[in-house]
This record gives structure tokens, sequence and C-alpha cells, in this order.
């Protein structure tokens, strides 16, 4: 990596993902795994070893904290021969529960068909912070190869003893080991028969250089594909339990309202109808969910709501409300990068410029809306919840309920998606509260206006650019204040001498967390907005004017990759046609986005016509699933850029409907094309987020080429682009 | 509202206890178990409750189940013949054309319309059709791509 990528990732993590692990877990011993799994072989590694591997650079914001030994168990190899992975990391489509396999399977030397995943299960699979930050890739993956590649160790072993020969002769192969010399061989599920050993997790193994994979690097497709086109899967919405009751909460007035009186008398009449109340907290439980939301209906609440700012005053609020580095604001504190000097750069320029962006909230709208299902056993819990982060959900849970973890378990079935957007436990903590009243278990799946309006958003955010730059094109100064939407992919990765880069935390209007990309999108956006503008001021092509001031080899690799795919630089064959390039770098990928757009000179609407994408993250651990998450990326992508936009007023979302919050369809899918570059001499990073970054500035870059009007907000064009 | 007592799905004829006004997709899945047929949005936007009545595709979710009566329900549960799947779910597996799969049994059921109504449909032909199921992974064009897909299949069986 280059010293510009190395900077990227000391500010890393994202602010919005602050998630701290558990103080104290204390689980069972290793003869205690024996007895649940059989015996065999196991890989464990003590919790330490877990954090750092897991979690670099999180350590620093808990200093001192030392962590207590732990076992934990990575992988069991069973007298039948079964493979059993335990992972923390949760699958939402992303499809690790398929790739992680290829990690094992490739190390192990196993088919795919002999591995099972166990995933987000807090019972019995290691601590993991959560699934996102494009983290299970370069960590788990690896953490998981390494497991693996100690478990082949110790067979190759076992083999090399029983046969009383140098282990350097035997070789790993389809579930045996194996001697050339002699064509003995010996399967797994043999050489562990009566076997109670443990393997710790040595801090080197021998792992397969990418170069040598044959399971890894291929397009196997989704391990449980069948369950999924049959209806046959159980998403956490679809679970049922012996007795189960299903739940119905009933929701402020607005946000941050309290309860100040109710009449629940009409709802508790109704047969088997359990109503909950609890300080701010009123729901009901019953045998069906028509059933319950009847009886929710006709729960009678009053709320006193407060006054709150609405999103016409939206930006100004932002910029007025910024938190000094002292407090502590909920997205974290604020962050400052300073080289050169901003003032000799400026007065080293001919040029200069300077402009500010904005992007609205944007929900995430995972199709599955948060679903719980919880039941108590005595002072015990256990929740089935659709999370990604199972374990800061038990954290949640236990702090709700106020019992030790040690009382909670969460499990997380494969679920209808997340984007960011299911960090929390909101429906775990409502059903379990639920359940405990009822006595009985209780699911709770959220609607579709609760999802649009009681879970989070990303952030909204203004960001200001003041730059500086010669009569050649070369950039000297570069200032960017982004408020409250973020710091990932804040910093610019043009080589520019003098350089004043601050996030400023701000309080906001509206509850805000993470989401795919994270505030890289609005941060991209700004920038790649920006490099077009000061193109134009040299009169340079666009994309000639970035190479000149970027001298990072990776991303100068996707940006000519795109720019070559798309015939860049080809003249125009329409009236409205434009054409525009984005790029960038964050999460170890590089993506560079261009963008073909139709803005009809009559109405101003615009049509995303063709995209081209050129990424490369690493090697390539999986090319198909690499092909659908940037397709998926740029199609997810198109209603962030274009009309996505949470309208709210005085504490109420005012588009919370599917109706009425417009999202990506069939007819806004434009061509699509695609450049993986595989790069088997670089660990292999995580691609669920960046290769969206690059194309709304593309897009906004696009339609000005078209047209010469400057969008500087996104969405850039709910309705439009007035005056072509 | 008269209360529902029966109801055919996937050739079965099933004992129910709905309110009239319940949707059928409530009594699919709670009171049948058969949760493929999934919930997005609840005012039929979404197409993630799809299901077949008497062969046309209807948004379950805003479908009342006392306007089902006698007619026949096909949901993605009843799609394949014993192990055989259906010509449009082995193209989805064959085109990877699901992330998080949420959707699918809604798209499958759509898509399972659309060629029964048309045996041949263009790529945009498809997307119009396909216009009010909504995928938020963005596997919109493998979608149209295994529709294709199932439609040579077919052809070549003869169908």
């Amino acid at each position: 990596m280059t010293a510009t990528q190395n900077f990227h990732e000391e500010l890393e993590p994202e602010r919005y993902e602050l998630a701290a692990p558990p103080p104290y877990r204390f689980e069972a011993d290793r003869r205690e795994f024996f007895k649940i799994l059989g015996a065999g072989i196991l890989v464990v590694s003590a919790l330490s070893t877990v954090h750092a591997a897991q979690e670099s650079g999180a350590a620093k914001r808990k200093p001192g904290g030392e962590l207590p030994q732990e076992i934990s168990a990575w992988l069991h190899i069973g007298e039948n021969g079964k493979i059993t992975v335990y992972t923390g990391k949760a699958e939402l489509g992303q499809n690790i529960r398929t790739s992680l396999s290829q990690a094992v399977a490739e190390e192990l030397r196993v088919s795919i068909s002999s591995i099972a995943m166990v995933m987000g299960d807090t019972g019995l699979t290691p601590f993991d912070m959560g699934t996102f930050g494009s983290r299970t890739t370069p960590i788990m993956n690896l953490q998981l190869r390494k497991a693996s590649a100690a478990a082949r160790e110790l067979l190759i072993g076992l083999a090399a003893t029983q046969w009383s020969i140098d282990r350097k002769r035997l070789l790993a192969a389809q579930g045996k080991i194996s001697d050339p010399d002699t064509s003995r061989s010996v399967d797994y599920a043999t050489l562990v028969k009566g076997q109670q050993l443990t393997q710790t997790l040595p801090a080197e193994d021998p792992l397969i250089a990418a170069a040598a994979w044959t399971v890894q690097g291929q397009s196997l497709p989704k391990v449980d594909g069948r369950d999924f086109v049959t209806g046959k899967h159980r998403y956490p919405s679809d679970l049922k339990l012996p007795e189960m009751l299903h739940g119905k909460v009933v929701r402020p007035a607005s946000f941050g309202a309290t309860l100040t009186s109710f009449d629940a008398h009409e709802a508790e009449q109704m047969p088997g109808v359990t109503v909950v109340h609890d300080g701010n907290f009123i729901g009901v439980a019953a045998a069906s969910t028509e059933l319950a939301s009847r009886a929710a209906a006709a729960i009678h609440a009053e709320w006193k709501s407060k006054p709150q700012s609405s999103n016409k005053e939206l930006f100004e609020y932002l910029k007025k409300n910024s938190i000094e580095k002292k407090e502590r604001a909920v997205g974290g504190e604020s962050s400052r990068i300073e080289s050169g000097s901003m003032e000799n750069g400026l007065k080293s320029a001919t040029h200069r410029l300077q402009q500010s962006y904005t992007v609205e909230y944007i929900a995430h709208c995972p199709l599955e809306p948060r679903s719980a299902t919880a039941q108590w056993s005595g002072e015990n819990v256990t929740v089935w919840t659709g999370t990604q982060r199972p374990f800061g959900v038990r954290g949640e849970l236990a702090e709700a309920f106020r019992i030790p973890e040690e009382r909670v378990r969460v499990l997380m079935p494969d679920t209808g998606s997340a984007y960011g957007g299911k960090h929390t436990g909101e429906a775990a903590i409502e059903a379990a509260r639920l359940a405990r009243a009822a006595k009985r278990p209780v699911k709770l799946n959220w609607t579709r206006e609760e999802e649009l309006t009681w879970a989070y958003f990303r952030p909204a955010g203004v960001i200001e650019v003041t730059s500086g730059m010669r009569a050649d094109g070369t950039i000297t100064a570069w200032e960017f204040h982004n408020y409250n939407s973020g710091s990932a992919g804040i910093r610019t990765f043009y080589d520019i001498p003098n350089q004043l880069i601050e996030f400023h935390a701000t309080r906001s209007p509206l509850r805000q967390g993470s989401y795919r990309g994270l505030a890289a999108t609005a941060n991209h956006f700004a920038r790649e907005s920006h490099m077009d503008e000061l193109a134009l001021l040299v009169k340079m092509d666009p994309l000639e004017f970035r190479l000149k001031n970027l001298k990072d080899e990776r991303l100068r690799a996707v940006f000519e990759a795109a720019a070559k795919k798309f015939g860049w630089g080809r003249a125009k064959t329409y009236a409205g046609q434009g054409f525009g390039i984005g790029g960038g770098f964050e999460k170890g990928g590089n993506v560079a986005t261009a963008v073909e757009v139709a803005v009809d000179p009559a109405t101003g609407a615009v049509k995303v016509v063709r995209v081209v994408t050129a990424f490369e993250c690493g090697a390539i651990v999986n090319p198909d699933h690499l092909l659908n998450q940037i397709q998926g990326s740029n199609i997810m992508g198109l209603g962030g850029a274009l009309f996505e936009a949470i309208e709210f007023e005085n504490g109420r979302i005012l588009n919370g409907r599917f109706s009425k919050y417009r999202l990506p369809r069939f007819s806004d899918v434009p061509q699509l094309e695609t450049v993986m570059l595989d790069r088997k001499d670089i660990p292999s990073a995580g691609a669920g987020e960046t290769p969206m970054l690059g194309l709304a500035p593309a897009i906004g870059n696009a339609i000005f080429d078209a047209t010469g009007v400057r969008l500087r907000s996104l969405p850039l064009a709910p309705n439009g682009v007035k005056k072509v | 509202m008269a209360g529902i007592k029966q109801i055919n799905v996937n050739g079965k004829n099933y004992e129910i206890d709905a309110d009239g006004q319940a949707s059928l997709l409530s009594v699919l899945r709670e009171q049948l178990d058969l949760t493929g047929s999934k919930y997005g949005c609840g005012e039929g936007q979404c197409g993630a409750c799809t299901v077949l009545i008497s062969g046309n595709p209807r948004k379950s979710c805003i479908t009342p189940v006392s306007a089902v009566g006698q007619k026949q329900v096909t949901t993605i549960e009843g799609l394949a013949k014993g192990d055989q799947l259906h010509p449009l779910q082995q193209a989805f597996l064959d085109e990877g054309a699901m992330q998080c799969a949420y959707c699918t049994s809604g798209m499958i059921m759509t898509g399972v319309a659309l060629l029964n109504a048309n045996q041949n449909p263009s790529a945009s032909e498809i997307s119009q059709f396909m216009e009010g199921n909504l995928c938020r992974c963005g596997t919109q064009p493998r979608i149209v791509a295994a529709i294709q897909k199932a439609a040579k299949a077919g052809k070549a069986a003869g169908q």
C-alpha cells in the first residue's frame, strides 16, 4: 500500500460504527465444547488474540483494557468428518456464508458441502463486534483460513505419527491426508476418531498463497441457494415457536414524545391480549398480528411532544450545531487533519474555488424490516433477530433488563439485508419486554412505516470545500469541512501539499447511524464534484485533471480501466447526453465509475443510461459474488444519488412508506458494465461498500456535462434538472 | 365480516379461521406457516408478498382473504414438483439472481406469471412487468437474465 492509503486507515473506523466490546465474557471451557460437539479436533484462540485479529485499531479507543483470557472455538472437525465453523459474523445477503466456506475449504482441503457455518450466535460463536465496515473479508476470512490451516497441519501431524513417517511427505487434499509415495491415505473422520484434540491458533500459519488458490477465487454459487428459491429459508420474521404470540408496539406521536396518559381498557378486554406499560413503552401481545394490531389501535395514548426542526432548515441547523471537541457526540468526536499550510497553498494558487455540498438523510429500507422473537426461561432470555451486531444487541438487552450478559443469548438467522441499518436491537428489546409480561414467546415484526420511522437514517451533512490551483492544473491547497455526515473517506487521495481536513460532529435532528459506505458517499460526492469544477476552471478533461494530481497506482489503474471500457473522450451523439467520472479509495478497495446520462431537454428528467465501474480490492475471493456486490452497490446507489431523501417535520417522518419514498426499480437500472482487477499480490479487502462511491459524483458530473447545470446536493434530481 | 373457514393453497384445502378482512399474506404466514411469501411494505408497493391466484400475480398483503373464495392460490412453496425445481427457480440459482433473497419469492412468482403469459419476453418487457417488485440488494439485471434463461429452457422443453 502507498502512504496515502495507509493514512486512510488511521482515520478508520467510521465514528458512526463505534461499539465497545463487553468487558468480560466467561464461556464454556474446552471440555464443554467437546461435550456439545462430540469428539474430534477443535481449533481455538484466546480472546485477546480474537480482539487483536478482529479489531485492530479499535484497541486504542479502550486504553488499558486488559481482557481476560478466554477460549473461543473457531472450527471443529467431528468424528463423522463434518466441519463446523463458528463466526460471529452475520449473513445479510453479502454471501459471506459462501465466501467464508470457501476460505475454510481452501485451507482445510475439504469440500464445501462438508462445511457447516454457525454464524452470529452469541451462545456459540466467538465474540465479534459486528458485520460492518467491509471487514469480513480482510479479517474474518483470514481468521478462518488460519484456523483451517492450523487444523490441516494438526491432521498431517496425526497421520505422520500414525504412520511413523516424516510429515513433510504428506499432503492434505479432498478431506484426506495422503502419502504420495505409498499411495496410502486416511480421511479426516478416521483420523479424529475418539480424539479430543485442541489446537490453539498459532500466530503464523502456512496459508496458501492467492496465486495457488483452487477454491477461493472461484465463482461458487450461494451455498444454501436452494432454500431461498423454494421459500424454505426462515428469516427472523418467519420464525415460529410453540405457544408464540405476536407483538405490537404503540408508537409515540413524534420523536422524543413522552407518554402522559393512556387508556387500555378496551384492548385489555380482547381475548388473550396482554397489554404492557413500562415507562414510555406501551405494547401488546396477542395470538395473531391482526389481533395485536387491533388491540394496539384500541389503546388511547396521550403524548407530550416537543417542537423540533424540519428538513427545510436542516443544513442551517447542522452548521449551527456542531459540537465542541470536548463534548461527546452521538456520532463520535470531531477530528482534524492538517498538513502543509493552507495560507501558503492559496497564496501560490492562480485559481481559488469555494463551494458547499449537501446530502439529505436517507433510509436503508432493508426489504425485511426489523424483527425479533424472544423467549424467556426463568431469568434467561433468548432472542432471534436480524441484526448486524448480535453481540451488541446482547449488550443492549442486558442493559435494558438489568441482567448480566450471560443470561442473554442472541441468534441471528440469515437476514433480509441491512446495509448498515441493523446495528441496533430495538425490536429485540421490545419483543423481550412483551414476552416477559406475556410469559410466552413473542414475535415482533416491525411494519415498513415503523422501519422507516423508528430505526435510524444515514446522516445528512454539509461539506464545504476551499481549494487553490495553479494555472497548469496542479492543486496547491485543499480545505474540506464535513458537518455531521461523517469522517469515512474524508481524506483526499490526490497529491496536494497543503491540506486542512476536518470532521465536525454535530447534533442531529434525526436519529442517525451507519449506512453502506457511510460518509464516504458524501465525502466522495463533494470531492469528486469539486474536482470537476476545478478541471473546468483550467479547461482540462476531468480524467486528465485527476491523473495529473494523482500518484497512487492502484487508484490510477481503476480510473484508467473504467475510462478505457467506457470509451472516455468520445463525442456525444444526442442532445441531453452527458458523460461523467468519479472514483476513490476506501476500506481497502479502489473504485472508478464512468457514467452516461440522458437528460430530457424538454422535461429535465434524468436517466442514467450506462454505468461502467472498475473495481479492485486485492485478491478476488469469489468473482461472481464480487460482481453481484458491485452491480448491487450501483443500483442501490442510484437512489441516494438521484431521488431518495427523508422528509421530516417537527418530529415526524412525512414520507415513511414505500408509496412515498421512491427507491430504484427495474426501469431505473442502467446498462451496467464492470471491470474487476484481480490483484493476487494484495490481501483481499471487503467489497460491499466501496463500489458505490464513484456513482453519485459521476452522475452529477455527467449531468453538468449534459446541461451545464452544476448540482451540489444529494439527491441530485428528484424532480429532474431545472433550467436545462 | 363473516369468518373464512377454508382456503386452497398449492393444490391443498386448508381449514382456517380468519376474519374476511385479514390479508391473505397474514393467513398464509401465520395460520398455514407458509412463510415463503414475505411482508415488505403492506401496501402492495414492493411485491415481496406476490402469490398466484388462479395463475395471476397478486400482492397478498393487500388481498383480503375473503377475496380468494374457491380460487387456487399458489405460493413459492408450491412451485417445485417434488425435488424438481420450476425452471425459473433453477434459473435464479444458475444466474445467482439473489443476495439476501428476501425479494426472491415474490420475484419468482411474478416472473412465473410473466412466463405463463409470454413465453419469450424481451428484456424491456420483463423490466416493465417486474416494475412492482423491489430488490434492495440490486440484483435486477440478474433477475432479468434468469427470466430469459427460464424462457429459453421452457422453449427447449417444448412448453
